[in-house]
């Protein structure tokens, strides 16, 4: 009974942040690029002159009015996959979250609670099923809309996730063959060592040539500039969602956030020591010199939560300044970029790493 | 698996993989078609084949099933076709894959009278297990069919590029 109320909690915990994220993100993504193109921005919306609550009118009256709109189908569309493409859409990416670890243990009561949503032990393969489902959407939408905007978006979108999706995978490999697991959270506890007794042990030590491919892949599977064209405005008008509105256009509006936000979460996972707070362990804090803190449960539970949150703010800014600095490519651009450039990358990657690994620890 | 639950899964998976034959609109086909190998690795999570089951979504749902709507889409195939002229198609078809029912039953049952399945041994369906019998006991057919699909790729690109 206890066990399946926290796993309950644990379940609403990580869904609702991931669907908070989206308001919060389109606030912090305004704010942002006010600042990048040097002008004000987002200062309509305040509550008694007060700008910075102009937030809640992004978090509230935003999705109220999306959800009332008038909801068009349009002539000759098909009913049946109309409706279920942005389900489809939006439905991985929101299940990937399920296996990323955000913090150690929490010990409550004699209890050892997993920070994870699920413990998976394929969990870096799931990770790119998920991924690999989320074209779906996309090829659908842009099909059943009956309309030829929306099935070029459709068709350069399924080309553009099918293409980096692969170095996506290979760079992958090489952290697998890293740290010797699928497991997220066996990966974010291996992060935890020290190199040289004071160095921790962060992947993009190990990994900086997978970090590039997989931030670059990533930012291409989340369909935004500079990777926008299968719904770049000036050709496509909204390419695979030009006929959606309403809830529907919502959801596909809130997949591509939330799918920046994971890539966040998965590059912090992989490459910068997920939850692992330096010289934290989970006693308290070990600093090299030899001097330590002893530290509650709960406080050290607490301190991961936050660093691996800063973390995420950190790496979803960094999309976010990508983007409003970037124009968007050409499309043999991208596709150069993707097959000729990332791939051999990515292969010469997965060599490397198993030679080094070869070479540390010969075979028996 | 309980068997309320796998009947219930069992009945979503052969009707999809009807509609797949049945359906008149390639596009419907191949989105059954989705959903029949999605049910397939909820199958394989049942058996606790976690890896065989995340492989079989990677694989089959997410890239081939892919690239199958990318053709019908491109080849613009998306009108429903008429029926072939003539039942003696359909017929055979039903009659062979009744055959393979049929001789499936029997095997199964013939299995079943059997003694009870012994336990799973230690990280049975787990990376580290399949991956070692893969590369030891399995090397030679392995490595043959990665040989295969060199072979595909190598002709795939001289069927597309005859005029260079």
């Amino acid at each position: 009974m206890v066990d399946v109320a926290i796993a309950a909690a644990k379940v609403l915990f990580v869904l609702l942040i991931a669907l908070q994220v989206m308001g919060l993100g389109v606030f912090f993504e305004r704010k942002l690029s006010a600042l990048i193109q040097d002008r004000i921005g987002a200062n309509r919306a305040s509550i008694f002159g007060i700008a910075g609550l102009g937030l809640i009118n992004t978090l509230v009256a935003d999705p109220i009015k999306f959800l009332l709109k008038e909801d068009v189908t349009p002539d000759g569309a098909d009913h049946l996959l109309h409706f279920l493409a942005p389900c489809i859409s939006l439905i991985p990416v929101l299940a990937t979250f399920a296996v990323i670890p955000f913090g150690d243990v929490l010990e409550v009561g004699g209890r050892v609670i997993n920070l994870q949503g699920a413990e998976l032990d394929v969990g870096l393969l799931f990770v790119l099923a998920m991924a690999s489902l989320g074209v779906y959407g996309v090829v659908l939408a842009g099909w059943a809309s009956n309309n030829r905007w929306s099935l070029l978006g459709g068709i350069r979108g399924s080309a553009q996730m099918i293409s980096y999706e692969i170095a996506m995978g290979l760079a992958l490999i090489g952290v697998v063959i890293t740290y010797n697991s699928l497991d997220l959270q066996a990966i974010a506890r291996e992060q935890g060592h020290l190199i040289w007794g004071w160095l921790p042990a962060w992947g993009i030590l190990y990994q900086p040539l997978a970090f590039v491919i997989f931030l670059t892949a990533g930012v291409a599977e989340s369909k935004r500039i500079p990777f926008d064209l299968p719904e770049s405005e000036s050709e496509l008008v909204s390419g695979y969602f030009t006929e959606y509105s309403g809830a529907k256009h919502l959801m596909f509006m809130m997949s591509d956030f939330v799918e920046v936000v994971l890539v966040a979460a998965l590059v912090t996972t992989l490459f910068f020591g997920a939850w692992q707070v330096p010289w934290l362990m989970r006693d308290g804090f070990h600093f090299p010199g030899g001097a330590t803190v002893g530290l509650p449960s709960v406080v050290v539970a607490l301190l991961q939560v936050t660093s691996f949150a800063l973390k995420l703010v950190f790496f979803t800014s960094l999309q976010i300044v990508i983007r409003w600095t970037l124009p968007r490519f050409r499309y043999d651009q991208l596709m150069r970029l993707g097959w000729q450039g990332l791939l051999p990358l990515s292969l010469a990657n997965v060599m490397l790493s198993a030679l080094v690994v070869l070479w540390r620890e010969p075979l028996a | 698996m309980s068997i309320p639950a796998f009947v219930v899964l069992a009945l979503v998976t052969v009707v999809s993989a009807l509609t797949v034959v049945v359906h008149r609109n390639p596009v419907h086909s191949a989105c059954a078609l989705v959903v029949t190998l999605f049910m397939l690795s909820v199958f394989f999570v049942g058996l606790d084949a976690q890896l065989v089951a995340v492989l079989q979504v990677i694989v089959y749902a997410g890239a081939i099933v892919v690239l199958f709507l990318f053709v019908i889409m491109l080849l613009n195939l998306t009108r429903p076709e008429a029926r072939p002229a003539g039942a003696a198609p359909l017929v055979a078809a039903a009659t062979a894959g009744a055959a393979a029912i049929v001789l499936l039953l029997a095997a199964a049952l013939r299995r079943s009278t059997a003694t009870a399945a012994p336990g799973l041994p230690e990280g049975f369906g787990g990376t580290a297990a399949l991956a070692r019998r893969l590369f030891t006991a399995y090397l030679v057919p392995f490595e043959l069919t990665s040989l295969l699909l060199l072979v595909a790729v190598v002709g795939a690109v001289v069927l597309a590029k005859r005029r260079v």
